[in-house]
């Protein structure tokens, strides 16, 4: 197997050339603009794309994080440590909110998650607050319904995409425009991989939540994958809870992020362990594999 | 990662094509396999699905198959993007499919591509859609062609089908005016110089599919272009450190610019001369193609988003009777006379439809004139009048200064995608 860090990474300049352009599109095209934020890596390295493209400026966007109410704690000090460190407008919108108006109803049982719910309290919170666009950091990579996603992602009047009528994409050129209600999602690091995002990190040495790196926590394996333990979740009888040296590779809801066993502390490290391994980044990430066609259905209703 | 003004090439965009069932899927998902791009849980889905399908072996072409409808209806409906490193580049792939009606969707793949690969049949040979595929690759400007002959393993690895596919396809080639053309004898199913060489071809003695694509050289393609910066957006922090700052943001679409350049502004015609180049914080001696850059200059004049900077040597043209090569893209169709929206680059105003001057018919490559509208999918040579100048390259000199979409006013759906002549 191939050191990563042996692979050369100039193309990263290019990626990199390329967000930028669909950030300062996005800039030019829309009103109500915001950043989705999850603490999460990939809305990391959007924020710090923004950062650079509208340099000695301010970035244009707020940042906005649906908040499952199950998360890390550690992710929320970072997110507030990074809007105020930029400068920027962060809005909070929670699912329990949803839950409590009776918007959504919480999942029951063995594998609940907030994950579905999420769509309906994003979705609400692009209402209420006029957002016309919203900047995510989805990849192509990262599962087959998201290969066919354009940067620049129309939604219609419900929120919903339809995968049978986008626009196409031509050269460089994208088109914004939209009725009132309608929004756009656009993804400007969809042509990045996982691998492309480590080692952007690295290069560009950008800080992360130390969840990325190897520390102790209490974890549980189902179907086998291991999940990070939090009180609220239901185990089945045969499930048992134990210590273990874990990092995680994708941060978001508690309920359905798995985690790593490694011991990497350094991003060299954490970059190694990725090069090497041979299961995708969404292998790890339960709600993903409930269905083959998962992605696509939550898509659809309006997911990230 | 360096800006010394040469384009790093480490990144390749190719698009496929071919007519369904030529194998396209299948050599796509050999690329990956082989050169280890597939992860153990995907390659798990695969099993589990080609089980369930029925399939006697692993079918590599399910990797690439995207959307539930095309897995219910077993063809791929869109252009789907696949992505895969070796230590040598990193690949984008542009999957586009092969039917009749889906003409729009190996443009939109074409338009940012460096290089065409072309699937054919090696039992059937060239076919009028390989006509139609190499007519939009060469269309669309892609410098590089790899006709991929696929399913020798078919033919008994026989060199001389092999030869007389590629003696037709030399035609076609030269017909087309293609400037760089390769010719590789595949099996995709079996891998045969897909990464590794053939034993069974060993009458060929060129590099494999994988080899050629990581060594093609594309830096060439990029240069000899006029400097070209589209302005997306000013940048004003009206801070109190940056004052006076104005900036220019943009990415740069042709040539190169340095400090000290003398440059001028589109529409206006005004003057000035770089005073500084940044990227984020950073002061760069040399802004190369494809660079999103921010520039100041040292007069104070009114640029803002939709203006073209262009650098000393040869100056953009400027006009609002525009004739282009035009693929339509909806059901509805187009008509003389009927108004539209027109963006080139970051620049966006009104046309009307003036006149459809000829039809292309991309199965026999024959203009055929006297057309009244255009259907979904139909390429024709047409021109419209703006109604503010556009300014702009003749596509064959610049594929991002001379491109354009048009979009309709009611629905906001971009119809088209032009080439200015
Ligand atoms: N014998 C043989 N069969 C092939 C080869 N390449 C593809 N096929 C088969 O041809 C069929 C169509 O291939 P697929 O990749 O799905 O074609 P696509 O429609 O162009 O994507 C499948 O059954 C493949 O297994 C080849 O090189 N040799």
């Amino acid at each position: 197997m191939k050191s990563a860090l042996q692979i050369n990474n100039e193309h990263l300049k290019e990626l990199e050339d390329e967000a930028i352009f669909v950030m300062r599109e996005v800039a030019a095209q829309f009103e109500k603009k915001v950043i989705l934020f999850s603490g999460g890596k990939d809305s990391i390295v959007l924020v710090h794309l923004a950062k650079k493209a509208f340099w000695p400026a301010r970035m244009p966007f707020s940042l906005l994080h649906i908040d499952t109410g199950h998360n890390f704690e550690e992710t929320i000090t970072f997110r507030d440590d990074l809007a105020r460190e930029l400068n920027v407008e962060l809005l909070v919108r929670y699912v329990q909110d949803s839950i409590d108006d009776g918007r959504v109803s919480e999942e029951k049982g063995i594998n609940a998650s907030r994950n579905k719910a999420q769509s309906v309290t994003l979705l609400d919170a692009i209402e209420e607050l006029n957002i016309d666009v919203a900047i995510g950091g989805g990849r192509r990579d990262e599962e087959k319904a998201r290969a066919k996603e354009r940067f620049f992602s129309h939604r219609n009047e419900f929120g919903h995409w339809d995968p049978k009528n986008q626009r196409p994409e031509l050269w460089n050129i994208f088109n914004g425009r939209k009725n009132v209600g309608e929004h756009f999602r656009v993804f400007p690091i969809s042509n990045w991989t996982e691998l492309d995002v480590w080692q952007y990190i690295l290069n560009e040495k950008i800080k992360l939540p130390s969840l990325y790196y190897s520390h102790r926590r209490l974890v549980f394996k189902r179907n086998d994958v291991y999940l990070a333990w939090a009180p609220f979740m239901q185990l089945k009888p045969t499930e048992e809870v134990f210590e273990a040296d874990v990092r995680c590779r994708t941060i978001g809801d508690i309920t359905c992020t798995g985690v790593s066993l490694s011991e990497a502390n350094t991003l060299e490290q954490v970059i190694s362990e990725i090069a090497a391994t041979r299961v995708t980044e969404r292998g790890g990430r339960y709600d993903d594999r409930r269905s083959e066609a998962a992605m696509e259905d939550r898509k659809k209703v309006g997911y990230f | 990662m360096n800006n010394n003004g040469n384009n790093n090439k480490s990144l390749l965009r190719f698009t496929t094509a071919g007519s369904v069932d030529d194998g396209k899927s299948t050599l796509i998902g050999r690329l990956l396999y082989d050169s280890k791009s597939i992860f153990e849980d995907q390659m798990d889905h695969i099993r589990e699905s080609s089980k369930r399908l029925g399939r006697e072996e692993v079918d590599l072409s399910l990797l690439t198959d995207g959307l539930r409808a095309e897995r219910e209806q077993g063809i791929t409906i869109d252009v789907a993007y696949r992505y895969f490193a070796t230590p040598a580049r990193k690949f984008i792939i542009a999957d586009t499919p092969g039917h009749i009606q889906y003409t729009r969707n190996m443009v939109t793949g074409a338009s940012t591509a460096n290089l065409a690969v072309i699937l054919i049949d090696a039992r059937k040979g060239v076919v009028e859609q390989t006509v139609r595929h190499t007519y939009i690759s060469s269309l669309l400007r892609i410098n590089h062609i790899v006709f991929c002959i696929n399913k020798m393993d078919m033919v008994s690895f026989d060199e001389n089908r092999f030869l007389t596919i590629r003696a037709e396809l030399e035609l076609l080639v030269r017909k087309l005016g293609i400037e760089d053309a390769h010719y590789i004898p595949i099996s995709a199913k079996y891998g045969d110089n897909v990464v590794d060489p053939s034993i069974n071809m060993s009458w060929y003695t060129g590099m494999t599919f994988l080899k050629l694509i990581e060594t093609i050289d594309i830096k060439h393609d990029f240069l000899n272009s006029a400097a070209r910066l589209p302005v997306q957006t000013v940048v004003l922090p009206q801070s109190e450190e940056y004052h006076d700052y104005r900036g220019y943001a943009g990415r740069v679409a042709g040539g190169s610019f340095k400090p000290g350049d003398e440059i001028t502004v589109l529409p206006s015609l005004l003057k000035s001369k770089i005073q500084s180049i940044t990227v984020f914080e950073k002061s760069i001696d040399i802004a190369a193609t494809g660079e999103s850059v921010t520039l100041t200059l040292e007069d104070q004049i009114d640029i803002s988003r939709g203006d073209l900077i262009a650098g000393e040597g040869e100056m953009p043209l400027s006009g609002q009777d525009i004739m282009m090569m035009l693929c339509w893209f909806n059901e509805r169709p187009l008509r003389p006379g009927a108004r539209y929206l027109v963006r080139n680059n970051t620049h966006e105003t009104s046309c009307i439809i003036r006149s459809i001057n000829y039809r292309m018919n991309i199965d026999t490559l024959e203009k055929e004139a006297s057309t009244e509208s255009l259907k979904m999918n139909d390429i024709a040579n047409i021109s419209i009048r703006t109604s503010r100048p556009i300014f702009y390259d003749p596509y064959i000199k610049n594929r991002i200064t001379g491109s354009l979409i048009i979009i309709d006013e009611a629905t906001n759906e971009t119809m088209a995608a032009g080439m200015i002549e």
